[in-house]
């Protein structure tokens, strides 16, 4: 059962040789030192079903041939609050407990742009993740942390191109080379127009931020990925399951058109691109999403962008459970949510993932929920038996039905896009972001939804149907005071005295000069001030006064 | 009074993005046959307070997602209280059952938590205003 819906034929290798290409690759393939087989001892073939194999294009079976044999996903859990000593602790925890990679949730106000003494600050530092205004909040958030050793994310996208920076110097300073540097920042700035909203510059100049980002990680970092494409936050804002994947995707197209604009190589810089996706309680809906995702990804690169390199046509991905699916009543169920949502990601072959704690529509994750959720992963992974066979659902033909449905759902987007654009995905999204078609479409489905719950028509558990039992169940919530906020204070006031402000001035000027030509890579001068001790608002700042900000019309 | 006379004044207060939750408020109100003014994003208490005057608010409804309630509830009402406005302000989002009292207790008028059902949402606001 291959590629029904196909709008280009896929030239299928020959069934024998597609099958003999995959053994060659699979027996090539590293494996774990685990019996693939089942609890009772029965032997498992790695594969059922037909070709494309898992590792071939369009890769809808998965990226590669052994899939879970040969390397299991990674366990990412996201962290972030209070001040950068306090995360750090929690970091130490979840590399102590088993993860086996670090993501840092930074605060509102790191997440736009604004130091913890700014008045839009008031009341959210430190609250919503971590607060970090200089260099020296980086330096004591990986403090005692073997850089080269780790893989680190860091959801952020307004001003990546200053935390990255700080990243890079934080490296240097500890020994550890940006080449060697490996990790994710998410800097997908197209989806926080139509989604989450941490926008601070017009789409126009936050692109040139993100091209130069590319093109300086392509050159020096080459352990890097400098997007991760997010649909992870559309889905939150309300989207449906084919909405997240057509309005990701549309986003990634819009990259890669404007990369290609900007001169570079759809092979170099392709191989370095990553997603992140929403796994969410419909179960069947979210693996056909996933797979419908790897098989546009590799069509469009391949036959659309040109790219020659599989690699740049793999769609590589993160997942996170849904955090919106999470409920406040009875909120010890929302584990068995969390287990289901990690199945269907795991089922959907996910590079890497996070497990949502079951506190998280209470608060922010309290380190007994957080352990919880990491562990609700490992039983995925080690327990359950599903790594043993790759796309072990591939062939069913509902699996493949719904695949096929969520691609031809998401080809009707980008249809509607690239007529917005005039035959440029990249226009077409912005013209959709100007004309409010993203934001009109994502709040009439959270709104369909939000009408099905309060009609009855969906039912969900604890909420409108099953409520008894809510009674309060102890659960002891993390809890960042305004003194955070103080502390924060006083770090910031303690760094502006002590650092060299000629210094900070002059670095500063030059970010602004280095804004006014598009034919400057901002990279240099923005680690420059970052390593002078500038706060992030002060870059910020000194990029606003060329760029502008972007204010969202309110639609309702 | 009947709804077509509550007007309402929605705003996301500080820098929190969250509008998933105050956009389907909206629309619930507006249903309900409220006048319903979004202010949107990145409001500050002083916008908030010219909006309610100049819109002649009869109730504020804030949505907070970040957990800065606790600071920027009060802050509000004290806005409000130096402006010498009256309004009622009703705040929604990711509040923990412990801060309810204390925002209450600090002049908030209602709190509506996370998976309020609409006829909740409507009941609430016409309360306030009707100031039960």
């Amino acid at each position: 059962m291959s590629e029904p819906t196909s709008p280009q034929p896929t030239e299928a290798a020959e069934p024998a040789d597609a099958r003999a290409s995959w053994l060659a690759a699979y027996q090539t393939s590293k494996l774990r030192d685990v019996p693939f087989e089942t609890m009772s001892g029965v032997p498992l073939e790695p594969v059922h079903g037909d070709p494309p194999y898992p590792g071939q294009y369009p890769f809808t079976r998965g990226l590669h041939a052994a899939g879970y044999r040969s390397r299991l996903w990674t366990m990412r859990m996201f962290a972030g609050f209070g001040t950068a000593q306090d995360t750090n602790a929690r970091f130490k925890e979840l590399l102590r407990a088993g993860g086996t990679g670090l993501s840092t949730a930074f605060d509102m106000p790191t997440l736009m742009g604004r130091d913890s003494d700014s008045p839009w600050s008031l009341g959210e530092v430190g609250r919503a993740g971590v607060a970090v205004d200089t260099l020296a909040d980086m330096e004591d958030l990986f403090a005692g942390i073997d850089l080269s050793g780790v893989s680190t994310s860091m959801t952020i996208n307004g001003p990546a191109a200053t935390l990255l920076a700080m990243y890079v110097v934080v490296g240097e300073n500890s020994g550890v080379a940006r080449a060697d540097l490996a990790g994710t920042i998410q800097n997908d700035i197209l989806k926080e127009y139509q989604a989450q909203k941490e926008y601070i510059y017009p789409p126009r100049p936050s692109m040139r931020i993100i091209t130069d980002m590319v093109r300086f990680t392509t050159a020096e970092m080459p352990k890097w990925h400098p997007i991760s494409i997010s649909g992870y936050h559309i889905r939150e804002a309300g989207s449906t399951a084919a909405q997240e994947l057509a309005f990701t995707l549309a986003n990634g197209f819009a990259y890669v058109e404007a990369a290609i604009a900007a001169g570079q190589d759809v092979d170099g810089f392709g191989r370095r691109l990553s997603f992140f996706f929403n796994s969410h309680v419909d179960f069947f809906e979210e693996i056909g999403k996933f797979r419908a995702a790897r098989r546009i990804w590799a069509r469009w690169m391949k036959e659309r962008y040109g790219a020659t390199d599989e690699r740049a046509m793999m769609c590589r991905f993160h997942t996170q459970t849904a955090g919106v699916s999470l409920t406040a009543q009875q909120p010890e169920i929302n584990i068995a949510r969390v287990a289901l949502q990690a199945l269907a990601a795991a089922l959907g072959g996910t590079q890497s993932l996070h497990t949502d704690s079951f506190d998280e529509a209470l608060a922010l994750p309290s380190e007994k929920a957080a352990r919880i959720a990491l562990r609700t992963q490992q039983i995925v992974a080690h327990e359950t038996g599903v790594t043993n066979v790759v796309d072990p659902l591939g062939g069913a033909p509902y699996i493949e039905w719904m695949t096929d449905e969520m691609e031809r759902r998401a080809e009707a987007v980008f249809d509607h896009l690239d007529r917005l654009g005039n035959g440029s995905i990249l226009e077409g999204v912005y013209a959709g972001i100007d004309n409010g078609y993203f934001v009109g479409e994502i709040a009439d489905s959270a709104y369909r939804f939000e009408r099905e719950v309060n009609s009855g028509r969906r039912i969900v558990v604890g909420v409108n149907d099953f409520t008894d039992g809510a009674e309060d169940s102890g659960t002891t919530l993390l809890r960042i005071d305004q003194s955070t906020e103080d502390l924060q204070r006083k770090r910031l006031a303690d760094v502006k005295r002590s650092r060299d402000s000629v210094a900070v001035d002059a670095a500063l000027a030059r970010v602004t000069d280095d804004a006014t030509d598009p034919s400057i890579n901002l990279m240099p001068a923005i680690i420059d001030a970052v390593r002078a001790y500038a706060t992030e608002e002060e870059i910020a700042d000194a990029m606003r006064v060329v760029f502008g900000t972007h204010v969202e019309k309110a639609i309702v | 009074m009947s709804d077509r006379h509550i007007r309402v004044v929605l705003a996301k207060l500080g820098l929190d993005g969250h509008d998933r939750g105050i956009k389907v408020v909206a629309r619930i109100l507006r249903d309900a046959g409220m006048e319903v003014i979004y202010l949107g994003l990145r409001q500050t208490t002083d916008s908030i307070v010219a909006a309610a005057e100049q819109e002649d608010a009869d109730v504020i409804g804030l949505s907070m997602h970040n957990a800065g309630h606790l600071t920027l509830g009060p802050a509000m009402l004290a806005a409000l209280r130096e402006a010498e406005l009256d309004v009622p302000v009703v705040i929604g989002g990711i509040v923990p059952d412990a801060d309810i009292d204390e925002l209450l207790a600090s002049g908030v008028a209602a709190v509506l938590g996370p998976g309020a059902p609409a006829d909740e949402v409507v009941t609430t606001v016409r309360r306030v205003v009707q100031g039960e």
